[in-house]
């Protein structure tokens, strides 16, 4: 071994150190700013007016897309699906094989997914271009609190939207699906959503609920914590922005692999 | 326009700052400060950037926190200063930051009315009007009401930003650079609206310049932050009156000359 290897040794183990040290001070930071979410959020006074606002923002900003997207998901993963079950001649069962797919798991994923580049990097921009224009010092200087009006309220917006985003993603998810199997198979729209319904049990709603929440909850504290404590100037913006969006992105992922796992002990 | 005789209570402090230290890493910006803030009094606070002027003010209005020393502001210890307590205090100090912050997802009434609407919940919505429509009339912008702070100019950002701290009827005033990047004429704007505060309202100022005409125009004394520390108190003739190279060049090349 030459001596150069032996002296980068612990350079790399002081950065890596250095690193991880890093990781769990903003690991700690985050588990501060939930706890504080939880400690304002639910104590009077209530920004209803803001928290109202705010849920529209949310709804208006990714109806368009989640839309065009559920639709297109509902039709494509028919229509994939379709050569597969043919070959056993099983094609009856396309809406119950669609209806699982999409009402355990597409409709909450797709719809968090766009909800996080959507909502998460907008609110992440927002309030990090608030932080490095003071207006956040400005309303705690005028004896308002800035955490209750602005991180509390596009939290509980995300929390509470999200879960009929995703139910409504759902639906038009299945309508693509209806289309697809109507065109080919002509069934009625009765039919199909008799099949649709059959095979869901009350866990498969109530998961999918759960996780339509727990999403919608990692999309507003994300994209908040990245905003409210973004670095001053404009590169500190587009980083707060960015960092909504994968870190959201990643948990969101992580959350649907464990959701699913408890899920799967009470079927 | 010639500076008003304002009446200056030197037996009663507002704002008594004792050994007040603060450091960002290992950069001490400020090494031991001594000030007091007089009763109807407009103290320019002088000095070069990045010399701690505005870490001065953000830790008197309790944004940051001092590493030593005590800071009583209006009879309150902010060492010891419960939360509920700063938010009250803080309705009572009034903060024209450098940018004007001004929320620029909302219209000038509604910039104005945020304040009030959450700290004087009492009030009905002709009062909340009057209120708005007043402290607008005030620094002569009434007819800004209903625009978005994006439509406005950097003069009429800071008159805002100057009425929506008035809105709250604040015992002291913080100005943080309040001419920076104005042109010459809304500057001399701004120092009068400045003293007009001051007469009108009977606020007590702190003023954190570089610039010596506003320092001049508005001070009714001037400290000058170098090292920091205040080197030099008093009138603006007296700071100015030294051979110390530090302060000399100050006064050297600013336009005034």
């Amino acid at each position: 071994m030459d001596s150069s290897t032996s002296t980068s040794q612990p350079i790399v183990r002081k950065g890596l150190k250095k690193r991880l040290t890093n990781f769990f001070v903003r690991l700690y930071q985050i588990h501060l700013f939930i706890l504080r979410f939880f400690k304002e959020a639910f104590v009077p006074p209530f920004e209803l007016k803001e928290i109202m606002n705010q849920c529209y923002q949310v709804g208006v900003r990714s109806f368009t897309l989640i839309s065009l997207t559920g639709f297109i998901v509902g039709l494509i993963f028919t229509k994939q699906s379709r050569p597969s079950l043919s070959e056993f001649g099983a094609t009856s069962w396309l809406p119950s094989l669609v209806s699982i797919a999409i009402m355990r798991a597409l409709a909450p994923l797709v719809t968090a997914l766009i909800a996080a580049g959507k909502v998460g990097s907008s609110i992440g921009a927002e309030l990090g271009s608030m932080r490095v224009t003071e207006q956040i010092d400005a309303m705690e200087v005028s004896g308002t609190k800035p955490f209750k009006f602005l991180v509390c309220t596009r939290v509980l917006a995300t929390t509470i939207a999200i879960p009929i985003l995703a139910t409504y993603t759902g639906f038009i998810a299945l309508l693509g699906g209806y289309l697809n199997v109507a065109t080919n198979e002509g069934t009625s729209y009765t039919t199909f959503m008799q099949q649709v319904f059959e095979p869901l049990t009350f866990v498969d709603f109530v998961s999918s609920l759960i996780k339509s929440i727990v999403f919608g909850f990692t999309i507003g504290i994300v994209g908040c914590y990245q905003g409210y404590n973004s670095d001053k100037g404009t590169e500190g913006v587009g980083k707060a922005a960015n960092g909504a969006v994968v870190t959201a992105m990643f948990l969101i992922f992580v959350e649907e692999v464990l959701i699913v796992q408890i899920a799967g002990w009470f079927r | 326009m010639k500076k008003f005789k304002p009446h200056i209570d030197n037996n009663n402090a507002v704002i008594r700052i004792r050994g007040l230290k603060k450091a960002f890493e290992d950069y001490a910006v400020l090494r031991g400060i001594d000030l007091d803030l007089y009763q109807g009094e407009n103290l320019v606070v002088l000095g070069r950037s990045g010399t701690g002027k505005s870490v001065l003010i953000k830790i008197i209005s309790g944004l940051l926190k001092p590493d030593e020393g005590s800071v009583e502001v209006l009879g309150h210890e902010l060492e010891t200063i419960t939360e509920e307590e700063l938010q009250a205090l803080r309705i009572r100090i009034g903060f024209s930051f450098q940018n004007s912050a001004l929320y620029d997802s909302m219209t000038v009434r509604k910039n104005l009315e945020f304040p009030l609407v959450r700290n004087r919940k009492n009030l009905t919505r002709k009062e909340i009007d009057h209120s708005v429509e007043e402290v607008l009339d005030a620094v002569g912008l009434l007819k800004t009401i209903n625009q978005m702070p994006a439509e406005l100019s950097g003069g009429q950002r800071k008159r805002i930003g100057i009425a929506r701290t008035l809105i709250l009827n604040p015992e002291i005033m913080l100005y943080d650079e309040p001419t920076a990047g104005l042109d010459p004429i809304t500057c001399i704007e701004i120092n009068e609206l400045i003293n007009e505060v001051q007469e009108r309202f009977k606020t007590s100022s702190i003023i954190i310049t570089h610039d010596l005409t506003c320092a001049k125009m508005t001070g009714d004394r001037i400290a000058m932050l170098l090292d920091g520390q205040f080197q030099r108190v008093g009138s603006f003739d007296e700071v100015f009156d030294t051979n110390d190279e530090r302060v000399k060049p100050f006064f050297d090349y600013n336009f005034i000359q």
